[in-house]
């Protein structure tokens, strides 16, 4: 690693006026990205500002018709939560199979979608849902949040608060877990939401999550298993790794939608 | 350098620090707790792993000053967290008897992190069922036992701590 400063500051405001000063610092939340990225000394910021020290950023609480959850909330709590275990069990199943136990104590959900690894799994919840990023500078729609790889709407002097997440009135989520890494190979997030419209998001597969259209389509028309026999994901964009080929990747993607409508169909 | 004030394994512990330095390196380099081990770069294999406030965490993905204020137990510590508990056996936590009874190690190298997962399992959820403790110890690699005996230590383990009769040793 290379050497940098630290600072732990109260509130979130100072946390991005810190940032706002010196374009080389660099958020520090659970560390279970960053500091591995520091470690193989792909990152060298002058200083590390650690909103460990914040109060207030790792709630949950329903809010209208979804669920405000603070960006410093680890994925071990949003899969322990009654509330969420209540109002969105798929989110809690969701959280429960990201990393190990150590990572999900001190993971947490800003992170995630501030990193917006390929394969990670939030980013597939905050597009899927459109659900609100909530940050220093204003808000942001989780439609347009991820522009593409590591890439994301934040400026880099904006910090993550908060997301409303709106709660589906039914969901499922099916991961293919690489065996060695436990991240996602392809995942799959389908959803019927209050008003009645089904959504398919997609991670692991591309080089940013997105909306599988095809998918989409035809269970709009019959929503069941055999409707999505026919439908076929273009490889061409996806990611091609010693883990699976984007034609595997491509393949996965309606088998693991499939997966996700007969467990719809079932509650 | 970062003043960090912690306590580990009881004991309070005051330091300057370079705010780089892991807390695995705090443990080994500078309190001479050689019993965490570094197995990768990767924060993948869980050899590391401690109790932060309780918690089981890999210590080599943790700054030293991000512990600060903090309560670690290493696994030099686990027996008397034990003892305090009345719960040692010939001076040992329950877990760390039971992988002694039922050869829960072969190289040792991930058994110190393998105890700490374990326990932290236990300390929640003392009658997991085996399917439990499996997925619980995702994040800790053995490369020699094929994880039979330690599964077979952990629910053991979990039958003492709640006071049910121990299943016969591993053959
Ligand atoms: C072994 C292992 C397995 C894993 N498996 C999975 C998996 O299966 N699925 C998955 O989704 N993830 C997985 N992860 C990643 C894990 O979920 C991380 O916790 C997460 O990606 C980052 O969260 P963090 O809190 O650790 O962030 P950090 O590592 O602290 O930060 C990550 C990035 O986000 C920025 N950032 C952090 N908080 C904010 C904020 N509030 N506002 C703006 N920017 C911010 C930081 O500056 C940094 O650039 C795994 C990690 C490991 C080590
Ligand atoms: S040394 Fe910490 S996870 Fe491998
Ligand atoms: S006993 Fe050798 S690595 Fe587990």
């Amino acid at each position: 690693m290379y050497a940098f400063d630290y600072a732990k500051p109260a509130s979130l405001d100072e946390a991005a006026r810190l940032l706002a000063d010196d374009p080389e610092a660099k958020a520090l939340a659970g560390g279970q990205t960053y500091i591995p990225t520091l470690k193989q000394r792909l990152a060298q910021p002058t200083r590390l500002v650690d909103l460990a020290g914040i109060p207030d950023l790792a709630t949950i609480k329903e809010e209208g018709d979804g669920l405000a959850v603070g960006a410093m909330t680890t994925h071990k709590a949003v899969a322990a939560s009654p509330v969420v275990q209540r109002a969105f069990p798929e989110l809690a199943y969701l959280a429960s199979l990201i990393g190990d136990p150590a990572v999900r104590a001190m993971g947490t959900i800003g992170g995630s979608v501030a990193n917006n690894d390929p394969a990670a799994d939030y980013p597939v919840v905050v597009l899927t849902l459109d659900a609100t990023v909530r940050t220093t500078k204003g808000e942001h729609r989780g439609s347009d949040f991820f522009p593409g790889m590591f890439e994301t709407a934040l400026e880099p002097d904006e910090l993550i608060r908060e997301f409303h997440i709106p709660v589906p009135e039914a969901a499922a989520w099916e991961k293919f877990r690489n065996p060695a890494s436990r991240y996602a190979l392809v995942s799959v997030l389908l959803v019927r939401t209050k008003d009645g419209e089904i959504r398919c998001g997609v991670g692991g597969a591309g080089p940013t999550c997105f909306r599988a259209t095809a998918i989409e389509d035809a269970l709009r028309s019959s929503f069941a298993p055999e409707a999505l026999d026919g439908v076929t994901i273009d490889a061409g964009d996806l990611n091609e790794d010693i883990h699976a080929t984007a034609a595997y990747r491509a393949h996965l993607i309606p088998v693991l939608a499939k997966r996700c409508v007969r467990r719809m169909l079932r509650r | 350098m970062t003043h960090v004030s912690l306590k580990v394994n009881g004991r309070e512990v005051s330091r300057d620090v370079e705010p780089r330095t892991l807390l695995v390196e705090l443990l080994r380099r500078d309190l001479n707790l050689t019993g965490t081990h570094v197995g990768c770069d990767t924060s993948q294999c869980g050899c590391c792993v401690v109790h932060v406030d309780g918690v089981g965490t890999k210590s080599c993905t943790m700054l030293a000053v991000q512990a600060d204020g903090k309560a670690i137990t290493t696994i030099e510590g686990l027996a008397a967290v034990a003892e305090a508990d009345g719960r040692a056996e010939d001076g040992l936590h329950p877990v760390q008897a039971a992988f002694r009874q039922h050869h829960g190690l072969q190289c040792g190298f991930c058994t110190p992190g393998m105890i700490m997962s374990a326990a932290d399992l236990l300390s929640r959820n003392a009658d997991p069922t085996e399917h439990e403790v499996r997925e619980w110890l995702e994040g800790n690699l053995c490369r020699c036992t094929g994880y039979h005996n330690i599964v077979k230590a952990i629910m053991a383990a979990g039958a003492t701590m709640r006071g049910a009769a121990t299943p016969r040793a591993a053959e």
